[in-house]
């Protein structure tokens, strides 16, 4: 993999960049060996440029109702601003609608995530490390189990969670939501496969000389080198937690506990049950708000997933 | 299931300075399969903790539903011991296996849309024949990051015929399109959902596998005089076939536990979504409207036990193919 890393950054990653200014290097490059630009294909210009409308559309069809006011919501065209401009006051409603239980939620997810993925990226890391650098008794008893473990979907799990937790008495509480997240069995691969070529054994091995404690070793010297790898992870667990559906529509019962997703579900489904009161501008605008820092975090740790799943994938 | 995908990977993965460092201590076995010469407990205080949480969110929860599935409620309020009832049950329920009728169609017309178009979109991104190819990506990559939740309601009331796509069309042309909320076509709905949401995570599955293929084989193949077909055909398709098999494998587990987008749009369309729309929707109505949980873990086991089958016989299907070529 550090083959692989090494492709990925000096041989590709400088071409890709310089694709968006062919022109200009055109002469340049016709020495060098760089082979694999050629003439911008028009054909793959619109297909791929249909494939980012159909990514893109219900975005932007998101980002222009959340401006509308209820009436026009109902009455113009759904794909481009109209009416008045009331995105400021459909935010104020929002965060007001019912005593402000949207910011609650907002806050319950914050809480989620940050416990949740962070322990998760933290277990993950530790554990990866662990195994890919540790020979101990019932190491390949934890392999397989955790292995086995990748095939099974959580929501497959989320019905037996439900079923211990609440033999715990843990259900309705954030702990029943948060504890289930700090287990990403994936991460652990991914981490044990970048750890394995990432740290070399005689590194670790000169800081046992100097008398270093194992503990020390890994935060000292192991961390640093796993950072892609923990980035990934980080990136993969805090979108799981934030958009996390099934688990906590479950476990909770109590609407103070929902997270954002169990929230805003609610208030769509109350327009059809009877006697509800619609609220669609209100899920709407929402939706936006539950998607803009998500995808902004997404946006801002993508840019580590080169490195770190090229190696989960490849593997 | 990737037990055997892994497998056969580590003495390929242990570099060779490791096996002279071993070597020279002289203290690893002759067998090569050892790979540390220390073996003590020191590894357990970075795996213990991982295992702690793992054993009460994975282990402990699948022998307890194991535990229950062999009971049954009875009218006086405690458990009764019925042996594999429940199993027997299961298996002649004629709504158990109609929602995994719906979820194998699901699986074997989404899936290979879905990974067709991700993996034409990957290699386009990797054709240097394409520009700004960092907006692309990030685009198409856009929706994986956006809320399930918020997905569906998004397309539900596109689909809808009050303030959607769908709405806007019949209004212009004075038509009446079926309505995509229906029972014949609420399938392809949610099939065009969930295509949506991961079509942008399996390309970049592809795109990063693509980007690991060595440079000097494209090289060759430009000597060679081949195509850019023949390239693809010949040097990418084989040299990302793990990926493949990976991200082929995700999307059948994510068919089999298809859950969150039926459970919204029921809201929206209850004629067309029942309480058995899919195994996991079934467990879940099974334990929470109709408080069965003993024959809902035994649903739950058996859904899983079929996922898991189902994926390791995809694995299989792409070791197989590796040993032909």
């Amino acid at each position: 993999m550090s083959a692989v890393d090494t492709a990925a950054r000096s041989g590709r990653a400088p071409s890709r960049l310089a694709s968006g200014k062919v022109a200009r290097t055109e002469t340049k490059r016709a020495k060098t060996v760089t082979p694999r630009h050629k003439r911008a294909s028009v054909t793959l210009g619109i297909l791929m440029t249909l494939m980012l409308l159909y990514c893109l559309v219900p975005l932007w069809w998101l980002v222009v109702n959340s401006t509308k006011t209820m009436d026009s919501l109902y009455n113009s065209f759904a794909f481009w601003f109209s009416g008045e401009f009331a995105l400021f006051q459909n935010i104020v409603d929002t965060f007001t609608y019912k005593d402000g239980i949207f910011l609650r939620w907002l806050g319950n997810t914050l809480v989620y995530v940050v416990v949740g993925a962070g322990g998760a990226t933290l277990l993950a890391t530790l554990a990866g490390y662990g195994l890919a650098k540790y020979n101990f008794p019932g190491r390949k008893w934890v392999f397989a189990i955790i292995l086995g473990a990748m095939a099974i979907p959580a929501s497959a799990l989320a019905v037996p969670q439900f079923l211990l937790f609440s033999g715990l008495g843990l259900t309705n509480t954030p702990w029943s939501v948060i504890i289930p997240s700090m287990v990403s069995a994936f991460g652990l691969y991914l981490v044990w496969v970048y750890a394995r070529e990432a740290i070399p054994d005689e590194l670790l091995e000169a800081a046992r000389l100097d008398g270093a404690g194992e503990i020390r070793i890994f935060f000292v010297i192991a961390l640093r080198q796993l950072a892609p790898a923990l980035i990934t992870v980080l990136m993969f667990t805090v979108v799981a937690t934030w958009n996390n559906y099934f688990l906590p529509l479950i476990m909770l019962s109590d609407a103070q506990w929902y997270p954002l997703p169990v929230g805003l579900a609610q208030w769509a489904a109350q327009s059809s049950a009877i006697g509800g009161q619609a609220v669609p501008n209100l899920v709407i605008t929402g939706s936006l708000l539950t998607v803009i820092p998500i995808s902004a975090a997404f946006l801002y740790l993508q840019r580590y997933w080169q490195s770190g799943l090229t190696a989960g994938s490849v593997k | 299931m990737t037990v055997a995908h892994v497998h056969a990977q580590p003495p390929a993965g242990v570099s060779t300075e490791t096996y002279a460092t071993v070597a020279t201590t002289g203290t690893a076995s002759k067998g090569g399969r050892r790979r540390r010469a220390r073996r003590d407990w020191a590894g357990w205080w970075f795996v213990g903790p991982f295992m702690l949480i793992f054993g009460l969110v994975f282990v402990a929860p699948l022998l307890y539903a194991m535990y229950l599935s062999l009971f049954r409620e009875t009218l006086m309020g405690g458990n009764s011991f019925v042996g594999l009832e429940n199993y027997a049950k299961a298996m002649v329920d004629p709504k158990f296996w109609e929602a995994m009728l719906r979820v194998s169609i699901f699986l074997l017309v989404q899936v290979p849309i879905m990974l067709g178009l991700a993996l034409f979109a990957a290699l386009a991104l990797d054709s240097a024949r394409l520009r700004w190819v960092p907006f692309y990506r990030l685009s198409i990559f856009l929706p994986y990051a956006v809320p399930g939740v918020v997905a569906v309601m998004i397309w539900g009331y596109m689909y809808g015929s009050q303030f959607g796509l769908v709405a806007d069309i019949n209004r212009f042309f004075g038509v009446e399109l079926p309505s995509p909320l229906a029972e014949n076509f609420i399938l392809l709905s949610i099939g065009n959902i969930v295509t949506w949401e991961f079509v942008g995570y399996n390309m970049l599955i592809f795109f990063s596998a693509l980007k690991a293929v060595p440079q000097d084989l494209y090289e060759a193949a430009e000597i060679d005089g081949a195509g850019t077909f023949r390239t693809i055909f010949s040097i990418k398709l084989p040299s990302i076939r793990g990926a493949m098999v990976i991200a082929t494998i995700f999307s059948v587990i994510g068919s089999f536990q298809l859950f969150n987008e039926p459970s919204i749009l029921q809201t929206i369309a209850p004629n067309s979504i029942t309480t058995y729309f899919t195994p996991n929707l079934y467990a879940f109505n099974l334990s929470f409207a109709g408080s069965q949980f003993n024959y809902a873990a035994a649903i739950a086991i058996v859904s899983g036990v079929i996922t898991m089958v189902v994926a390791y016989l995809v694995q299989l299907a792409g070791e197989k193919n590796e040993t032909k070529s």
